[in-house]
């Protein structure tokens, strides 16, 4: 069980991704940068499924590379085969596309994958480098809290991370990667997501690699990954996934599920 | 005889995560049918509040680590300082304004441009139409307010903020409905639709527009879901008006729902013993954005 190892032997260098929404073939790009790097420790802060093709093909990857992995929402409702995906929409054009992406994957995950989702942990706490790094999904009050970039002001930050003893927070859940050094000198990471692109017309998805190779400070730097989109594409259509979700791999454009984005975000996408 | 109701649930009060604040109190330049705090040009029920009001709640807030604020009213715009408030809360965090959107002309949506692009943070305008024709929207919202309302998204648009449209549900919607709200964004420029739907809060003008609540319409202890305060709006949100503190937007008329004078005294479990809290549970209302 690699994501129930305890500390012990520092590692040097860590790569953080979120958001595999079944994508099997970034994910497979996202461990072989990995490795390339030479990481000692790889952490996946949850969201398997949804969106892409065949929800079964992620976990022996995961499982083999000793990944340590995490629930987030979307694992926790899988996991317990909930009816949804709580994801809580209003419009009904977003539950309509959320809909079909739930059942699929609801429907296609195997029951010993939805017990393995189920019994994940939902943080990590490590002390690195003399400094407290914490990995949640959403946030560290809330599994399906949004930490976007426009609706997380300093002073809340400061907040989150002085109640969760944090000096480095990583979080992922939105789908869009950022990072923030607040006046404190403690910094947060939202990793993005390696299932789909970040709604900014490029086709790579994103990652982050810890570097603590200089001691007594904590240096990341976020890792675009390329894989073949198109291969995935294909893959989608064979299982006759919306036509909607196809152009988001090809395009790099959001075109659903847009409302949980704020202003800001969303003037930055194509719809 | 005295008859024992069953006890209402009570709510726990998490973290400080909203705050809202009735800036114009219950001034508004409209009187729709359909108002469940019954607003109106002469309705100084809440009083509009200071500027010293806002800016105080919004920095004791600040303190409580809250994540994001709320204009309301009332109209907001008829507030005379609303866009040097606007800009001192996009100074600290998010904000979203709910109006009418009939006092946005184009020199303000080109102002309010300005200022969400001067901000790290997201700026977001709810403007509030209750039908997809003058038809459907004029008898609830007034005379002539559909080529208003929907001049002023067009403006907004045109300014790079396009508005979220709130529909409040008065209308029952059919297949037709979304597709036709969706053209008529469309037809005004907008290509990053969005579309929030409500249904109505039977208190004020809505409760004799069409029904005030049932007696079976309330809350009992053990009807609450286990996340369900994270969701609700007096889980984690508070509002402020003129008058003191409030547990949400829809309380604000309601008896003995007014809770302190400051925040720091009403961040505090409440029971969630009103009618409205009725329709938050069980019809799903969600006043955030």
């Amino acid at each position: 069980m690699p994501h129930l190892n305890p500390d012990h032997a520092p590692p040097r260098r860590i790569v953080v991704f979120g958001g595999v929404y079944n994508n099997h073939l970034s994910l497979a790009a996202t461990l072989a940068e990995a490795e390339r790097r030479g990481a000692d420790e790889i952490y996946c802060l949850g969201d398997m499924g949804g969106f892409g093709p065949r929800p079964d093909k992620v976990f022996p990857l995961l499982q083999r590379a000793g990944v340590r992995c995490m629930q987030g929402n979307y694992d926790h409702s899988i996991g317990n085969r909930l009816e949804d995906c709580a994801c809580g929409y209003t419009d009904p054009r977003d539950n309509h596309f959320a809909r079909i992406s739930y059942d699929y994957t609801l429907a296609r995950t195997s029951d010993a994958n939805k017990d393995w989702l189920r019994a994940l942990p939902t943080g990590f706490r490590h002390t690195w480098n003399g400094r407290q790094v914490v990995m949640a999904h959403g946030s560290t009050r809330r599994t399906n809290e949004f930490l976007w970039a426009s609706t997380s002001p300093d002073h809340f930050l400061e907040h989150l991370l002085r109640d969760a003893e944090a000096d480095l927070l990583l979080v992922t859940h939105t789908g869009i990667p950022w990072s923030r050094t607040l006046p404190s000198g403690r910094t947060v990471i939202n990793v993005g997501a390696i299932g789909r692109p970040a709604n900014d017309g490029n086709l790579n998805v994103w990652a982050v690699e810890i570097d603590l190779t200089t001691p007594s400070d904590i240096r990341h730097r976020f890792l675009p990954i390329s894989y073949d989109h198109a291969a995935l594409a294909d893959e989608m259509r064979d299982e006759q996934l919306p036509e909607e979700f196809v152009a988001t791999i090809l395009t790099g454009w959001w075109t659903t599920c847009l409302e949980i984005l704020p202003a800001k975000e969303r003037a930055l996408g194509r719809f | 005889m005295h008859t024992h109701q069953p006890a209402p649930p009570t709510l726990s009060f998490p973290y400080l995560e909203t705050l809202w604040l009735q800036v114009t109190g219950t001034l508004c330049n409209l009187t729709c049918k359909h108002c469940f705090i019954t607003c109106g040009p002469n309705n100084a029920s809440h009083p509009i509040m200071t500027s010293e009001q806002v800016t105080q709640a919004v920095d004791e807030a600040v303190g409580f680590g809250v994540r994001e604020f709320y204009f309301t009213g009332g109209e907001p715009f008829l507030h005379p300082e609303i866009e040097e408030l606007i800009a001192y809360v996009l100074e600290r965090g998010p904000l979203s304004i709910l109006t009418n959107g009939l006092l946005i002309d184009a020199t303000r949506a080109d102002r309010l441009a300005k200022l969400a692009a001067a901000s790290p943070y997201s700026l977001d305008l709810r403007v509030s139409l209750d039908g997809f024709t003058a038809d459907q929207n004029d008898p609830i919202r007034g005379r002539g307010t559909f080529e208003k309302i929907i001049g002023a998204v067009t403006r907004c648009a045109a300014a790079g903020i396009p508005p979220i449209l709130t529909i409040t549900e008065v209308v029952p919607a059919t297949e037709a409905t979304l597709p036709a709200f969706q053209q008529l964004l469309s037809n005004a420029g907008i290509t990053r639709p969005r579309l929030k739907f409500l249904p109505p809060v039977r208190l004020g003008r809505e409760a004799r527009r069409d029904r005030g609540y049932q007696d079976e319409e309330r809350l009992v202890d053990g009807d609450l879901l286990p996340d369900e305060v994270f969701s609700l709006a007096c889980g984690t949100g508070r509002m402020v008006t003129a008058k003191g503190v409030y547990p949400c937007p829809i309380l604000i008329e309601a008896k003995d729902a007014r809770m302190s004078d400051r925040l720091a005294d009403a961040l505090t479990p409440i029971q969630l013993r009103h009618q409205a809290c009725y329709s938050c549970h069980a019809e799903g209302l969600r006043c955030r954005t």
